[in-house]
């Protein structure tokens, strides 16, 4: 191997099972990630062929998109939204597949127990019928989202057939101002590329302010990868993926753990690797973003305006500004600090780790969720929940007004009873600001988990960093610069 | 799956970028544990106004888009959410083509799983495409996957690209589960190489 190669290229490699001449290549998946909306489907066309799932201890199975987040006790109210949940449980149990139901400590968003668990691990290929499945390229594993169809192949073959795509190196350097965190970083790379900007390519994400970032904010950068339209993002593996991964209960132990690190530490891309596209992006003067309009590239700084869409520089991008601004009730030109919202939901595969909890709550703290906003809070798992509490974010949320709930997929897509009504807008720590996304007729502005937690306390949306500014009492902007830097966190052990 | 060949038929203009999979069939369809019946709810948001019934300003409610099995839109078409439910829709809907200048990756892998062929265009023929459709007259479509042309009125004609493995398996409406199956031996063996290595626990 003296050809030098980037970190995709050595993950995917090591998985070619069976390489097609001038075609596709049969991929190993080593991880293969299941929850209720995808795969009734799935094990159908298994059952109707009369074929086995090949791998069952290499498939995790929970319920995360349509489970309730109020009461576990209650039964589901919906009783479609129950039956689908009910046939994971029986398709689990009939094809011997591990599963983290609602009453298992461990159940959560699929993209979050992942980690949690030390199931996601460097060098892996890992899939699941969920595009945000890129989140796990946090860890250095080359991870995407399929379809059901594929869902049913990896069920059956614990391979896939994929061409290989393209890579785009995008570089972020410099220090993180206070108040802007790994959330920003992902905005400014989708606005500054577009939704459609890496179709076709796995990012790989490095330079100094990724490598500063927790393995937290490292997820949340990668999660967001595919509204750029990348099938994958990847970072490369370090001391900061191992202090993660180490004692979590499906991470190598021993002899074993060693072995395992001395190997992911040859992952990262060897000097003089070749990608097919670069970008490098400064983060040193980066502000706070925030959506205006209806897909995630349509954003902008906090002190920015909403474009005005007669200055678009094609018929279709005007027709597409009109749209959109016409969606949102937003007029061009208008301050988009300032705008008020009715709701504020802070969850999410995206910012729902004990670190955003933390963010949020140190913002929220001794103050009050503004009068007529109604505010929740939506952890990742079950497992960060009970973290979270044990610090006591609990108090801090509730007692300023936040509504505290149970784990789950939740207000970020809006499957069950979590929904915005028409017309409500909202401060959402979320990945999509499609129309209707989060409920019929709603209007989303992502944002990360402290400028969220700055809209609920001021009832618009506001620049965090004057919080910060603001703040008179000592470390309180301090737990806010830390944003998603480097932290130790105790949640999943 | 059902083959791929040649198909003729009305052919219905979404000119608009960046559809997204939740406009295609939005989340509260999703919790089906079948994959047909979706085509009634295809494109629901944009299609039925709030008391139920069609919106006349949505394009496929058009009078010419009637029975339209070929739809035509702007780049970047399918972006958003894995769910395979988007193409389960439009083909439960009749659509068995969508033309584009350009798909997103899962929504592009979905369709081939499915029988629906995705066909990327230049970006000027998908323009002259949509001004065919502001004439407000129904017209018909031909595409053909086995010389991958599509032709059409006005003289209207273009070529396409598609990787050869997902032509040959449309054309032939091969399953392609079975096709992987038929590699047990080396997968097999790629389990042991692995397991050898001490990397497959």
């Amino acid at each position: 191997m003296s050809e030098p190669r980037t970190l995709f290229q050595k993950v995917w490699d090591a998985h070619v099972v069976h390489a097609m001449p001038r075609g596709p290549a049969l991929l190993y998946i080593d991880l293969h990630l299941v929850h209720e909306v995808t795969s009734p489907q799935a094990f159908e066309g298994l059952r109707l062929a009369g074929r086995q799932v090949r791998r069952p201890e290499r498939t995790l199975a929970t319920v995360d998109h349509n489970v309730p987040t109020g009461d576990r006790h209650l039964p589901i109210a919906d009783p479609v939204a129950a039956q689908q949940v009910r046939t994971l449980t029986s398709n689990a149990r009939a094809f011997g597949l591990p599963l983290f139901d609602l009453d298992s400590p461990d159940q959560g968003i699929v993209h979050v127990i992942g980690p949690e668990l030390g199931a996601t691990q460097p060098g892996m290929t890992i899939v699941c019928g969920d595009s945000h499945t890129s989140t796990h390229g946090a860890f250095g594993a080359l991870a995407f989202g399929i379809g059901t169809s594929e869902v049913e192949h990896v069920l059956a073959t614990q391979c896939l057939m994929q061409q290989r795509p393209r890579t785009m190196e995008v570089r972020f350097e410099g220090t993180l101002p206070g108040g802007v965190t790994a959330k920003d970083m992902v905005l400014a790379l989708i606005g500054r590329i577009g939704t459609a900007g890496a179709s076709g390519h796995v990012l790989e994400y490095r330079g100094s302010a990724i490598q500063r970032l927790s393995m937290e904010g490292r997820m949340t950068v990668c999660n967001m990868s595919i509204e750029a339209g990348a099938r994958a993002g990847l970072i490369a593996p370090d001391d900061t993926t191992f202090g993660y991964l180490e004692g979590r209960a499906r991470a190598p132990k021993g002899a074993e753990w060693d072995a395992a690190v001395e190997r992911w530490r040859g992952l990262a891309t060897d000097a003089g690797a070749v990608f097919d596209r670069s970008i490098t992006i400064d983060v040193s003067s980066l502000a706070p973003q925030v959506t205006w309009g209806t897909n995630p590239g349509m954003v902008g700084d906090i002190s920015g305006r909403v474009p005005v869409p007669a200055e678009g520089d094609s018929a279709d991008a005007r027709g597409a500004l009109e749209r959109a601004l016409h969606y949102m009730g937003l007029e061009p030109g208008a301050p988009l600090a300032g705008l008020k919202v009715d709701r504020v939901f802070i969850g999410s595969c995206t910012n729902a780790r004990l670190e955003d909890l933390r963010a949020a709550a140190s913002v929220v703290r001794g103050r009050k969720v503004s009068h007529g906003v109604r505010a929740m809070v939506v952890p990742g798992s079950q497992r960060v929940k009970h973290a979270a509490e044990a610090e006591g974010l609990d108090e801090v949320f509730i007692e300023a007004g936040f509504e505290w709930r149970n784990s789950g997929c939740s207000m970020c897509l809006g499957m069950n009873d979590d929904v915005l009504g028409s017309g409500e807008r909202c401060a959402s720590t979320s990945n999509r600001n499609f129309e209707g996304r989060q409920g019929k007729g709603g209007r989303t502005h992502l944002m990360s988990p402290v400028m969220a937690a700055a809209a609920a306390v001021f009832g618009h949306l506001v620049d965090v960093r004057q919080m910060v500014r603001e703040s008179d009492e000592p470390g309180r902007g301090d737990d806010m610069v830390r944003g998603s830097e480097r932290t130790t966190v105790s949640a999943g052990r | 799956m059902q083959p791929f060949t040649v198909h003729t038929g009305i052919a219905a203009v979404l000119p608009r970028v960046n559809v997204d999979t939740d406009q295609i069939i939005p989340k509260q369809f999703l919790k089906r544990i079948e994959r047909t019946g979706f085509g009634k709810h295809l494109f629901h948001d944009w299609r039925y106004l709030p008391d139920g019934s069609p919106n006349p300003g949505f394009e496929l409610n058009a009078p010419q888009a009637a029975g339209a099995s070929i739809l035509v839109a702007g780049p970047n078409f399918g972006c958003g959410s894995s769910r395979e439910h988007a193409p389960w829709a439009l083909a439960d809907y009749g659509f068995r083509a969508v033309i584009a200048p350009s798909f997103a990756d899962i929504f592009y892998n979905n369709c081939c799983q499915n029988g629906l062929l995705a066909v990327r265009l230049e970006d000027a023929a998908v323009r002259a495409l949509f001004a065919l459709g502001e004439r407000g007259e129904p017209f018909e479509l031909t595409v053909d996957l086995r010389i991958n042309r599509v032709t059409g009125p006005a003289g209207f004609r273009a070529g396409f690209d598609m990787d050869p493995y997902r032509r040959q398996m449309l054309l032939e409406g091969l399953d392609e589960i079975g096709q992987t199956l038929r590699q047990e031996l080396r997968i097999a063996a790629y389990e042991r190489r692995m397991e050898a290595l001490g990397r497959l626990v």
